[in-house]
């Protein structure tokens, strides 16, 4: 989960890996070409391989069906959770607890570590910061209409608006300052993006060294803010221990930033092709929350890995004890046998049980807060921006890695209104 | 229509709660609370329905 999983010694910069051929015997989902297409590679997969393989990162296996997916997830005996992110390297934090409780956490620590936070994202904690959330896009949307020039129709949307959201969102409830954002995208990029692949890195400049830091600071002047909360939390009388801290601070920045910016772009891009939804959603606002299910059902952002426990078979598959497990929840999404049309958004939706969040014990503690998010970002822009396109289909440039969404993202504003009252 | 909530199967996704806060509340941690034992009240069976169609863990259960 953290750069931890780098060793110490410092490595060469890594050369770029062959695109594969067959994704089905070697496929890697950290390579653009995934990157790009990876609905149409699971839907391929699911046809005719449904546990593909590959011998990159030390051997890994890919479930696409929703059956296996769920298994998978359920399954806290023959997978554990020791490590989410497949990487070259094997995690060396051990069980129960892992580096990011409790998101790599295993039961029992798993629940026990888990019940800490649950309060603080629970769907009555998150409401409070609506009316944030909701200033802050306002504020992004006329920041963004403000800075373009006479003539000037196109912005990117994604590193316009979708990114700053949760970074902004995040930086408030940890309470560090929103200019943080910068940084907390370079981390985000080297443990997510290129797990393992963006060579050496000086200690100072670590995530790991950031967060002691706050911290510290926090230790320091005491305040009224998650970390505060985290600092205050006792067991058996007996305050958290640094590492968890860090763990978690660390876990709630890495999942909870580049994950709901990638739901938000990525229902932007959508929108963008579809004039219909578009105006569906400034018509009848009452569709809205049919049309976030539905958004991350179909662009599902996360992908959580397991490592192999014990030996068992998935799938007709053999898996060994330490083989990694991939588990793409956006695949899930779109299986036929699960779901009525899997390839159309039907913004309407009425039985929708997607896994976007995740499904079993490990379900997205931070769920309500982007779901949340989402909605109100998608609601300020169609109320300020009802009518856009895409301006350059080619431009579009989807994350590599375990979250998938656009990165960059050229959008043509064709009709837009001022802020203040709604 | 009755209905009955599994409550541990339920891992919290609130969906339940958004669709039909009529039939569920939630707690502090954020686990499901049915509301009513039993019969659905007629003019509920509606969201009652939704409820369980959008549950991911399968922890809701319809009888017609
Ligand atoms: S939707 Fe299902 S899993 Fe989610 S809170 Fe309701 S009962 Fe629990």
């Amino acid at each position: 989960m953290t750069d931890q999983t780098t060793p110490p010694r410092p490595r060469p910069a890594p050369e770029e890996r062959p695109a594969p051929v067959d994704w089905a015997t070697d496929w890697d989902h950290t390579h653009e070409a995934y990157a790009a297409a990876a609905p149409e590679i699971w839907d391929d997969l699911r046809g005719r391989c449904p546990v593909a393989h590959t011998d990159r990162f030390g051997g890994a296996w890919l479930p696409t069906s929703h059956q296996d997916v769920s298994a998978v997830a359920h399954d806290t005996t023959h997978f554990t959770s020791r490590s989410v992110i497949v990487s070259d390297f094997k995690p060396t934090a051990p069980a129960p607890v892992g580096f990011a409780p409790p998101i790599t956490s295993d039961p029992p620590f798993h629940e026990f570590a888990r019940r800490l936070l649950l309060p603080a994202f629970s769907p009555k904690a998150v409401r409070p910061l609506e009316a944030t959330t909701r200033e802050l896009c306002g504020g992004l949307i006329d920041t963004m209409l403000d800075g373009l020039a006479e003539g000037e129709d196109t912005v990117d949307v994604a590193t316009a608006y979708s990114q700053h959201i949760p970074v902004q969102v995040i930086a408030h409830m940890l309470g560090v300052p929103p200019t943080d954002g910068d940084r907390f995208r370079v981390f985000i990029h080297r443990i997510l993006e290129k797990p393992g692949q963006t060579g050496p890195t000086d200690t100072e400049d670590t995530m790991i060294s950031y967060l002691e830091g706050v911290i510290a600071d926090h230790r320091a002047t005491p305040r009224d803010d998650l970390i505060g909360y985290l600092l205050d939390l006792e067991i058996e009388g007996r305050p958290l221990g640094d590492d968890h801290i860090l763990g978690t601070v660390a876990l709630l920045l890495i999942a909870g930033i580049d994950t709901t910016w990638s739901a938000i772009g990525a229902s932007i891009w959508h929108l963008a092709q579809h004039p219909e939804h578009r105006r569906r959603l400034v018509e009848e606002p009452e569709v809205m929350p049919f049309a976030v299910e539905e958004m991350l059902r179909a662009y599902a952002p996360v992908t959580m890995a397991r490592l192999v426990a014990e030996d068992v078979e998935l799938g007709g598959q053999q898996l060994h004890k330490d083989d990694w497990v991939l588990l793409p929840f956006p695949s899930a999404n779109r299986d036929p046998e699960a779901f009525d049309q899997p390839d159309e958004v039907v913004l309407d939706r009425e039985r929708n049980r997607h896994a976007a969040f995740g499904l079993g014990i490990h379900r997205c503690l931070g769920s309500n807060l982007a779901r949340m998010e989402l909605r109100v970002a998608l609601e300020e822009w169609v109320r300020r921006v009802p009518d856009f396109e895409l301006a350059d289909a080619e431009a579009v440039r989807w994350s590599t890695g375990q979250v998938r969404g656009p990165r960059q993202l050229p959008i043509r504003l064709l009709a837009t209104r001022p802020g203040g009252p709604r | 229509m009755r209905i009955q909530y599994d409550r541990a199967a339920c891992q919290g996704h609130n969906r339940c709660y958004l669709l039909a806060p009529e039939l569920f509340d939630v707690d502090d941690e954020g686990y499901a609370i049915l509301l009513v034992e039993g019969e659905v009240p007629t003019d509920l069976e509606g969201k009652a329905r939704l409820a369980a169609d959008n549950c991911p863990e399968y922890a809701i259960t319809l009888e017609a």
